[in-house]
């Protein structure tokens, strides 16, 4: 691969919330199309690394290039970076008092400067294609926990997102909702997606993953493609770590 | 029994037949609800603008240290802001209002706006209480995914943030608009002639107390009323969403 393909680089990351150091140098590549699949311990740091990667959370050391721009300079304006990096939170986070419609077509139209008509028809083929297109002018509180998610994804699709940041899409859902969530999320990763996905769900990171990534108290201690890291794991926690979840 | 009746007929006359009288209390409406109208959109003005200062300050600098010049700014604002907030609740309503028209208000004494002011002042610093606390209660991760999007600060509190907040506050709001307009019965302090004032001086011209402050009291609870019923209107159809 060339060095063009990187999306995102991490260097040498380091975050503390106050006295609490929980990212402790963190360096990683992130290519086009990669599938990077996050897994750790609760309290690992593995939720804060992606909450870095768009600034939700601020990184108190180190660096991190989106698109060959350093995002940790406090001079960039950040909220042009984070059009173009989708985030799928594990509450949802869709906003309660808009339709789902609205919910989708507010950043394109406010942000992007689209027409409400051409955001509206991009929206409906985005919700058509994960089969919720006659909910659009439903209220989020009318949907189901996998719905909501599902409308999570495309309301971040709509922005045209070079990337999408998931944490822990799945882990505030029913267990019968999983599998339409991770669908969807399966679908996208064929299409060619670059995605950084926090998750406990083993079988999508072995299905679907380019590379898995373990963190362990604030530090990445163990990477490969899934067909090595899960049959062959060679850190002691890691192995600890996947005979208690798998 | 005919001298009972004759009376009432007579104090009602008196009340307000005799010296177009009724034609004062009805003037003396207008004057309560003008100041009132005015005093309210100040409040609200004031309100929401201390609310989203001592909000963004809270959820940005409470637990960090000052950055750049902006943090020091908001910092000083914030800190003006809560002077305003005690001095505000922390002193009655009328010493207040006298205060505007016999000393700040000392030589034009301009009575209505001294008293829209004074009222508008008063009324924004409870406003801000109640809609920072709505501004707070709305989840972290609304925020979190309007950033996500790529809003900015302000977008996200104007898109967002505020409109839900608005909608859980509106009942306390509500309150305080009533509140409000009963608490301009004190305008007469500053020889503004409101309805309670008109009714006072029925009183004190007829000797008749029991028809001008029943009726002034009927007329304030009359109006409460009516903004209730428009407040309950309104809620209704915010509440369009949460099926």
């Amino acid at each position: 691969m060339t060095t063009n393909d990187v999306l995102i680089k991490v260097d040498n990351l380091h975050k503390s919330f106050g006295e609490v150091e929980v990212l402790k140098g963190i360096n990683a590549e992130i290519h086009k199309g990669d599938v990077i699949v996050v897994i750790g311990a609760s309290g690992s740091g593995k939720s804060t690394f992606l909450r870095c990667l768009n600034k939700l959370e601020e990184p108190t050391g180190g660096k991190i290039f989106f698109e060959g721009t350093d995002i940790t300079d406090p001079h960039i304006n950040i909220n042009l970076h984070r059009r173009k990096m989708g985030m799928v939170f594990q509450q949802f986070n869709l906003f309660p008092h808009m339709t789902v419609l609205k919910n989708m077509i507010l950043g394109p139209t406010k942000l992007l400067k689209k027409s409400k008509e051409e955001a509206e028809r991009e929206a409906m083929k985005l919700l058509e294609r994960v089969g919720l297109s006659e909910k659009a002018n439903a209220y989020p509180n009318q949907l189901s926990g996998g719905q909501k998610q599902r409308v999570a994804i495309v309301r971040a699709l709509c922005m045209n997102p070079d990337v999408l940041l998931f944490d822990e899409p799945t882990s505030a859902l029913d267990p019968e909702m999983v599998g339409e969530v991770l669908d969807v999320m399966k679908q996208l990763a064929k299409e060619g997606m670059t995605m950084v996905v926090v998750t406990h769900e083993m079988g999508f990171a072995r299905e679907v993953a380019t590379n898995v990534v373990f963190i362990d108290e604030g530090k990445i201690v163990e990477q490969g493609e899934p067909e090595e890291f899960f049959t062959n794991p060679k850190n002691p926690r890691l192995k600890d770590f996947l005979s208690k979840v798998l | 029994m005919g001298e009972f009746f004759q009376g009432i007929a007579d104090s009602f006359t008196k009340t307000f037949i005799t010296e177009d009288r009724w034609l004062q209390l009805l003037k003396g409406l207008g004057v309560t609800l003008e100041i009132t109208f005015f005093a309210l959109l100040l409040g609200v003005a004031i309100g929401f603008l201390v609310a989203i200062i001592r909000s963004t300050h809270d959820m940005n600098l409470s637990n960090r240290k000052c950055h750049v010049f902006g943090d020091y700014v908001l910092k000083v604002i914030n800190a003006i802001c809560n002077l305003y907030i005690t001095v505000i609740r922390g002193t009655p309503v009328v010493i207040q209002l006298m205060i505007m028209y016999y000393i700040i208000f000392s030589s034009s004494r301009e009575g209505i706006i001294a008293a829209v002011l004074s009222f508008g002042i008063n009324s924004g610093a409870y406003v801000a209480e109640i809609v920072r606390s709505g501004i707070m209660s709305i989840d972290r991760g609304q925020f979190e995914a309007s950033r996500s999007l790529g809003f900015n600060y302000t977008s996200t509190m104007i898109h967002i943030i505020i409109p839900q907040a608005f909608k859980n506050v509106l009942p306390a709001l509500g309150n305080e608009f009533i509140v409000l307009l009963k608490e301009t019965s004190v305008a007469g302090y500053v020889a503004l002639q409101d309805l309670t004032y008109i009714g006072n001086l029925i009183r004190s011209r007829t000797y008749e107390a029991f028809f001008p402050l029943i009726t002034v009291a009927v007329i304030y609870l009359v109006i409460v009323l009516i903004i209730s019923f428009f407040l309950k209107k309104l809620e209704r159809r915010l509440r369009n969403s949460d099926h």
